[in-house]
């Protein structure tokens, strides 16, 4: 595989809420949201990241934008360590890392124009000056395909696609190299979810942009990402290149999560897994793998054994009991 | 809709249509427009204020000469309001104390309410101690009978209306902090809060442009009510001997003088009791419409 230029790496990335604490405030609960994650974001791919409710994604996410500070682990943004700066350097961080959110109903600020919604990190900023707001504006509304007469409307007045649209130029505004999609198409209609991916899609090649695209379903991944991880419980399971990870799965939850995508291809019927049991807590994870209470290839030692990210080759990267050889 | 020229990109050039942006004044204006209560409530906030600002020159009576002979009349043609026990022309007193009235009201409310919203905007926003540390203060203040409260002040402050106002105010701070501090806590929770942190906005940008818009209509009916407390707690002190100081004409106070002779003359308390009722009335439909016109989406 050809050396590519690393934006973004995360090491050993740990975010821990405290669900519970003693009288004299020790913690006597906690949550391992993130638990000892590390993977690198190349420049110029979208690496997708996938995983059920509640294993961590959007953790992840909001530790990259600093809406959470993570409880330990390192953040390297074109080689700067982000967690060991002050508040204000991080600040000068923050316009190269975006977030698009979910929920594109509560995302935009219902007292304020669409067009003010995008002009104002165009000002807080000082992106360009203040003559040339009202231009970018309209330039930032042309991308994401609205029309720039719409700019004084409110929020309200907008549907769901259109508003996600909104929330994507308000992130453009401020000219980001990396943008964190956080579900950005789940809270819409399937039709519309094509839509917005295309648009995501062509505006990486316009501005040159490096997506980490978080999903709660393989399929909306496999259409945009270059890259796929895998999260289970706080942990990355596995991660590989989009069309590797597609055709040759290795760890045992991504194959029951690949089975699960429903196909139309009648002849060549894959065998769904269907999994037993629920997700355990992540206040309580299960010892060893994480994975291990509901894996239908476990072994022994599953549940004693914390296996970690090997590459099998070819930047496949699989923490699996499976396949340590030593 | 007028036609512009409009950079699309670098170097490109094209002629859009803009929709005239309308002034948020004026599409303000023609939402409360449509409001008839709030328009009637704003009539009679304006017919206040000019009562306050001429009434001690168009009073038919002195507002302050005793008259003992005609004391304690019923409303007549003479007197329309009556006299109270000494002889003075109610309707007059009314008049003269529309100015006080309105001005303690108004100036205590405003008092309270920026007080308010400072400390209910810290402690909701940042949490953890300091939220900790403010509402605890708050519930210090509110244990205290607000009366007593104020007395206490008034006592540390000295005699005087504009000291009465600062006790009043003070008293009713924890009231606001605890409405602005809640609406907060859930209104922080929105993603539009989050996405302005990430777009590098400053604690204080987030808090005046994104938080407080979005939490204004909580307090803007509990505010108009706040005048007619206001306005009464100003006579309670006044009947303490601290605050406005007889005999100058003020409606809590006329009310506060005579209220053990309810029974005997009604006419003493209705009419001052009448003009505090429409002063709260026309704040209260006023701030309701004024709510819902600053809301863009129950405008359009």
């Amino acid at each position: 595989m050809e050396e590519r230029e690393v934006l973004l790496e995360v090491q050993g990335l740990t975010k821990h809420f405290v669900v519970d604490r003693s009288f004299f405030g020790r913690p006597t609960s906690v949550l391992k949201a993130v638990d000892d994650v590390s993977f690198k974001i190349y420049k110029g791919e979208a690496l997708g990241l996938v995983g059920e409710s509640g294993c961590g994604k959007s953790t992840i996410g909001k530790m990259l934008v600093n809406l959470y500070t993570p409880t330990s682990g390192k953040i390297f943004y074109n080689g700067v360590e982000l967690t060991s700066l002050n508040k204000k350097q991080r600040r000068q961080y923050c316009k190269d890392i975006q977030l698009i959110f979910q929920d594109p109903y509560s995302s935009l600020n219902p007292r304020m124009t669409i067009g003010d919604i995008i002009a104002e990190p165009l000002i807080v900023n000082k992106v360009v000056p203040k003559s040339e707001v009202e231009n970018r504006v309209n330039y930032l509304l042309n991308c994401v395909g609205l029309a720039n007469h719409q700019r004084n409307r409110y929020a309200h007045e907008f549907s769901g696609g259109q508003r996600q649209r909104v929330g994507i130029a308000r992130a453009l505004a401020v000219n980001p190299k990396l943008i964190v999609c956080d579900e950005p198409v789940s809270a819409l209609d399937v039709s519309i979810q094509a839509q917005v991916l295309n648009l995501l899609d062509d505006l990486k090649d316009e501005f040159g942009l490096t997506y980490l695209f978080i999903a709660h379903g393989l399929n909306v991944v496999k259409h945009i990402s270059d890259r796929v991880g895998v999260m289970y419980l706080g942990k990355i399971m596995e991660i590989a290149e989009k069309n590797e990870l597609y055709q040759n799965p290795m760890n045992p939850y991504t194959r029951a999560l690949l089975s699960a995508i429903p196909s139309v291809d009648v002849e060549n019927k894959t065998e769904r897994i269907i999994l037993e049991g629920d997700v355990p807590t992540p206040i309580n994870p299960p010892a060893g793998c994480r994975f291990c209470s509901r894996c239908f290839m476990k072994t022994e030692g599953c549940d004693k054994y914390e296996s970690i990210l090997k590459d099998q080759g070819n930047g496949h990267l699989v923490a699996c009991k499976l396949y340590d050889n030593d | 809709m007028a036609k512009k020229k409009v950079v699309l990109a670098e170097g490109a050039e094209s002629e859009v249509i803009i929709e005239k942006p309308e002034s948020r004044l004026k599409s303000m204006w023609d939402a409360l427009k449509k409001n008839k209560a709030a328009l009637f409530g704003m009539f009679v906030i304006i017919f206040l204020i000019i009562i306050a600002i001429i009434g001690p020159y168009i009073t038919p009576y002195d507002p302050y000469k005793n008259s003992m002979a005609e004391a304690n009349q019923t409303p007549s043609a003479a007197h329309w309001f009556g006299t109270d026990t000494l002889g003075r022309d109610i309707f007059s007193r009314v008049i003269v104390g529309t100015r006080i009235s309105l001005f303690v009201g108004i100036a205590a409310v405003a008092f309270s309410l920026v007080l308010g919203t400072i400390f209910g905007s810290i402690a909701g926003y940042f949490g953890g101690k300091i939220d900790a540390f403010i509402m605890r203060i708050m519930d210090i203040m509110l244990s205290i009978p607000s009366i007593l409260l104020a007395v206490t002040l008034m006592a540390a402050l000295g005699k005087g209306l504009d000291k009465a106002i600062i006790a009043i105010g003070v008293v009713s701070i924890p009231e606001y902090a605890r409405i602005i501090r809640s609406s907060i806590l859930s209104v922080k929770e929105n993603d539009y809060v989050a996405a302005a942190k990430v777009l590098g906005n400053s604690d204080g940008r987030i808090i005046f442009h994104h938080i407080l818009p979005n939490v204004l209509s909580s307090i803007v009916v509990r505010a108009t009510l706040g005048i007619s407390t206001a306005i009464l707690d100003t006579a309670a002190l006044g009947f303490l001997g601290l605050g406005v100081q007889p005999p100058i004409a003020e409606w809590g106070d006329m009310l506060g003088r005579v209220r053990s002779m309810v029974l005997v003359y009604p006419h003493m308390l209705i009419f001052p009791g009448l003009a505090i009722t429409l002063a709260v009335l026309a704040f209260n439909l006023f701030g309701d419409g004024l709510r819902d016109a600053l809301n863009p989406k129950s405008r359009s």
